[in-house]
């Protein structure tokens, strides 16, 4: 058998990432390409009285501007189709109209013969405007917080069970303390990039997506033409962490132009414009009380979060979306409310949701550790929800307590002092902590072809994408395996939007959802060689029952007979047939608890459908019974920090982080994920902070040096451990995704750590030197 | 009102960036900068048309001679994605600000987004795609690879450049020195602990 899943191979894409031969969306050698600057809006609230495009229009090298007094008009997403992603911001189609609703908002666009002219003659365009007062300022709006519908995903944004007021009164121990998360921005290296090119009504466009399906499905229903039509590659995406997720401006302003000046054109955002025009996190308060009886046990929880969204769309950043599971206690009270202020739309960033939220409440359950002198380690195990009692549901599977052990022993945690401000290093005073994280195991329908060759190699079409995860790599080894076949011998191919529909890669649901129906589109692909086998005299199979041959290394054998036995070729050479190919899809979803809905008569989706109706291995997935459980991933995270008492410097010393994540694909891919989770944590913790003037609404750190992300100096040592326990309901695989779940917690840990090194609480993030010292 | 964004406006007293690119005789050099970056500091009115006139520059770019006949205004990232097509070499912030355009000139490790094609003549250019020899990857390269020293692969080349000029720098001899040598090159996806191990091997061996 050959058995490649777990083992650390190298990225299957690695050599052409380290020879500079993977193509990112801006980088597609494209015959006749022009260039796109855009102009973005100055003011943050208003109309635009006036745009003088008449000096630009002269310039060297320029083919024209598109303003919104001459752009083509575009459909309003109609939101029906299951198939389409998300338009960031449904109210604001770019050029529509001449509101300007934040700053940094798209008002024109220059295309030109080369970059540098388009930019110069963008810079002279004049723009005038009627200004009006914005509604800038996060506090000084609570008095407009509304309940909001749904999050992302459906998640509820109230919910309750038991009196958490009436529980707090009668706690022998309470907290009630208030945290604040400012806007952070997710700066993936590769700033978005669309290049989009016409031919007749048929469109092209190689876009910087986390969803290239979702991109087809936008762009046909936006721009009004068939899904046929219209053709997305995404084949390599320089990270997203969410902000590829939703689809914004960018991907049609490419196109719209290239439409008017009959030119491919290439829009390419600048580092200030990814700020303004691209997505963040929004900034957040929250609130956390908690209640305890003297045995340490929780008796009240209450989690109450404002956060902001814009004028042209409703994003809610579901803080405490994981406070009715995390811990057991009879009392649970979980409110979101939203104002709205003049800024670009936030969107899903690393973990949204946990990400800002397990920040708080686990820096909360420190708080609560230190009043009842419990150890912050045992108050967690002392409350630890061996059920999801929201929902009443079991979960799937969970080591949380073996992670806390483990973490534990990694951080040396028998070196902490319970009394904060005690040990030190030299002068510098050492400082431990810990927190929990968690994120939801997402799975959603995909489908997958695989296609066998009588040359002995293997090919699979995926229409998911990887921003960086590991996908082609994992998927490879999950194909090897169905395949039978080493993974030399097996191609992945993904980010095509005419390929059969996979997941979009957010939420961490990529490994869940597309592993299983790759793996049965190659069961499904072997399954129909050995039936040929099985049926035809030539073959020493003959005559033999399909459920008694098993596959190895490009061959069939009878049971453990290996001279009864022959290779894929032979077969499908005897047949005169160069290739076998079966497709599968998987209609799994533990998301909404449900099956997603079937795909309509006659698409290709549906002969899809149909096939899988027959196909063994995506009956037995479909039949497993999830509806009594809940689908979740936990860790622990530790921390040790070393905090300089004069100067209020932070060095983060060590990382300890031990996760529950079933099924490790690949040790090598899973770790980088987990590690890069903690430096996005780490950010948050302290340094990252998109600012905004507090006059005029503007961002004011709009770059990579106001703008502060880990660099290589900052970087403690990280030990990464896994629990490897397979999850035994989520898939046959037995793997959750990991892309976000290394993220949360990871702040709290080290605001714990910075208090347990100084006694001092900072509950404003980022916790900076000012800060500490103040 | 007149909305023009006016952040960069201020250059009142001392050297102007006029009589400064004029004291280290860029200006003199042919190159049509001054009245570029005069206009960018708002010293000329806006309306001012400027003559950007190509100029010719040859360049060795990973053994092979190029002429290229290019706008004054051209970076050596730009030239190097949009003119040559070779697009190994990344933008990731076209400020110097994050490292993903490192490339070697003439052996040492720059932000090619920091440098005029213009200011390349007679240089020699290594980038990414310069690296390895046919099949087989510098071993950089290929300890990279070995180490997972990457995710998205983005920043890669950039870390890849940064880190063979940083071996031959000779500098780094504690991880805390590669760390702070490696500083200047930003890898969002965190594979920082993987590079590290990429480049210790390569220093070690
Ligand atoms: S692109 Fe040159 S340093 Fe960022
Ligand atoms: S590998 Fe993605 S930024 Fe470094």
């Amino acid at each position: 058998m050959n058995e490649s899943l777990g083992k650390p191979i190298d990225r299957v894409d690695g050599r052409l990432k380290v020879t500079g031969g993977a193509t990112y969306a801006a980088e597609y050698k494209i015959k006749n390409l022009a260039y796109g600057a855009p102009v973005l809006s100055t003011i943050t609230k208003g109309r635009v009285k006036n745009i003088d495009i008449q000096q630009a229009e002269k310039m060297p090298g320029v083919i024209g501007v598109m303003t919104s007094e001459n752009c083509m008009m575009l459909h309003t997403p109609s939101g029906s189709d299951p198939g389409s992603g998300k338009f960031a911001e449904k109210d604001l189609l770019p050029l529509q109209n001449d509101r300007v609703l934040y700053g940094g908002q798209y008002i024109a666009v220059v295309v030109a013969e080369t970059a540098e002219q388009a930019e110069q003659a963008a810079a002279t365009i004049k723009v005038t405007y009627d200004e009006q007062k914005p509604v800038v300022g996060f506090e000084a709006n609570f008095s407009t917080a509304y309940q909001p519908g749904s999050g992302l995903g459906g998640a509820k944004t109230q919910e309750k069970r038991g009196d958490a007021d009436a529980a707090m009164q009668s706690a022998a121990f309470t907290t009630d303390e208030t945290y604040t998360t400012p806007v952070y921005s997710h700066n993936a290296m590769e700033p978005h990039a669309t290049i989009a090119e016409w031919n007749g009504d048929k469109l092209t466009v190689y876009d910087a997506t986390q969803s290239v399906m979702g991109v087809q499905g936008l762009l046909s229903n936006i721009l009004g033409i068939p899904k046929e039509n219209t053709q997305v590659y995404a084949l390599y995406i320089g990270g997203g962490f969410g902000s590829k997720g939703f689809t914004w401006a960018n991907t049609l302003l490419a196109p719209m132009a290239a439409k008017q000046f009959n030119r491919p054109v290439k829009i390419e955002l600048k580092r200030q414009q990814v700020f303004s025009a691209a997505g963040r996190r929004t900034q957040t308060q929250q609130k956390i009380g908690l209640g305890a009886g003297v045995d340490g046990k929780l008796t009240s929880i209450k989690h109450d979060t404002i956060s902001e969204t814009s004028f042209v769309d409703e994003f809610v950043e579901t803080a405490g979306v994981a406070t009715s599971m995390i811990y057991s206690s009879p009392n649970v009270e979980v409110k979101h409310s939203l104002v709205r202020l003049n800024r670009g739309t936030p969107c899903p960033m690393r973990a949204p949701g946990e990400s800002v939220g397990m920040y708080a409440l686990e820096v909360a359950m420190d708080e609560m550790a230190n009043k009842l002198k419990m150890d912050p380690v045992q108050f967690r195990i002392t409350n630890h929800s061996d059920m999801d009692e929201q929902k009443k549901k079991q979960f799937s599977s969970k080591y949380l307590k073996e992670c806390y052990q483990r973490g534990a022993e990694a951080i040396g945690w028998s070196n902490r002092s319970a009394e904060p401000g005690m040990t030190k290093q030299g002068n510098l005073l050492v400082g431990y902590g810990v927190a929990t994280a968690t994120y939801p195991a997402n799975r959603s329908a995909s489908s997958a072809k695989a296609t066998l060759f009588a040359d002995g190699h293997a090919e699979i079409l995926c229409g998911t994408q990887d921003i960086g995860t590991g996908t082609y790599t994992v998927m490879t080894q999950v194909a090897a395996d169905a395949f039978g076949l080493p993974v030399d011998q097996v191609k992945v191919k993904l980010g095509d939007s005419s390929y059969p529909k996979g997941a979009q890669s957010g939420g961490s649901q990529v490994s869940a959802s597309v592993g299983p129906p790759i793996r049965a589109a190659a069961l499904g692909a072997v399954s129909k060689v050995v039936k040929m086998a099985i049926a035809d005299e030539k073959s020493p199979l003959y005559g033999k029952k399909e459920e008694d041959i098993v596959v190895n290394s490009g061959r069939i054998q009878f049971k453990d007979h290996s001279n009864t036995s022959e290779s894929f070729t032979d077969v499908l050479r005897r047949k005169g047939l160069d290739k076998v190919e079966a497709q599968a899809k998987t209609n799994v979803s533990t998301r909404q608890q449900q099956d997603a809905a079937p795909a309509p008569d006659g698409s290709p989706e549906a002969k899809i459908e149909a096939e899988s109706k027959t196909n063994a291995a995506v009956q037995a997935d479909e039949k497993t019974d999830r509806k009594d459980y809940v689908f979740h991933s936990f860790g622990a995270q530790f921390a040790k920090v070393l905090v300089d008492p004069d100067l209020g410097t932070i060095r983060v010393e060590k990382i300890a982080s031990v996760m529950d994540i079933g099924t490790v694909m690949n040790l090598k891919t899973a770790t980088n994920q987990i590690m890069g989770g903690i430096l996005f944590g780490m950010g948050m913790a302290l340094m990252e902070e998109t600012k905004y003037d507090p006059n005029n609404g503007r961002i004011v750190t709009r770059d990579l040096a106001q703008y502060l992300v880990p660099v290589h100096a900052d970087i403690p040592e990280i030990d990464v451990q896994f629990i490897e326990k397979p999850d035994p309901f989520i898939s046959p695989i037995g793997a959750r995704g990991i892309g976000e779940i290394g993220v949360t917690g990871m702040a709290a840990a080290i605001a714990n750590a910075i208090y347990n090194a100084t006694g001092k609480r900072v509950r404003d993030l980022p916790i900076t030197p000012d800060k500490l010292i103040a | 009102m007149e909305e023009k964004d006016k952040e960069n406006n201020g250059s009142s007293g001392g050297t102007t960036r006029r009589q400064f690119l004029g004291q280290v005789g860029l200006a003199g050099a042919g190159l049509q900068l001054a009245p570029l970056l005069a206009k960018a500091t708002g010293i000329l009115p806006d309306n001012e048309a400027l003559p950007i006139e190509p100029i010719t520059v040859n360049i060795m770019i990973n053994g092979s001679q190029k002429t290229l006949t290019i706008d004054t205004r051209v970076t050596l990232l730009d030239a190097l994605r949009e003119k040559l097509m070779m697009t190994g070499t990344k933008k990731g912030c076209d400020h110097g600000q994050c490292g993903a355009c490192t490339v070697l000139v003439d052996g040492r490790r720059i932000n090619s987004c920091l440098h005029l094609a213009a200011m390349c003549e007679g240089s020699e250019v290594t980038t990414i795609e310069g690296l390895a020899k046919g099949d087989d990857l510098h071993p950089m390269q290929a300890a990279f690879l070995k180490h997972d020293g990457f995710q998205c692969g983005y920043c890669t080349p950039g870390q890849i450049c940064s880190a063979v000029g940083l071996v031959k720098e000779g500098r780094a001899k504690t991880d805390a020195e590669i760390r702070e040598l490696m500083s200047g090159n930003i890898c969002r996806c965190g594979a920082y602990q993987n590079i590290l191990a990429a480049i210790k091997e390569v220093q070690n061996a």
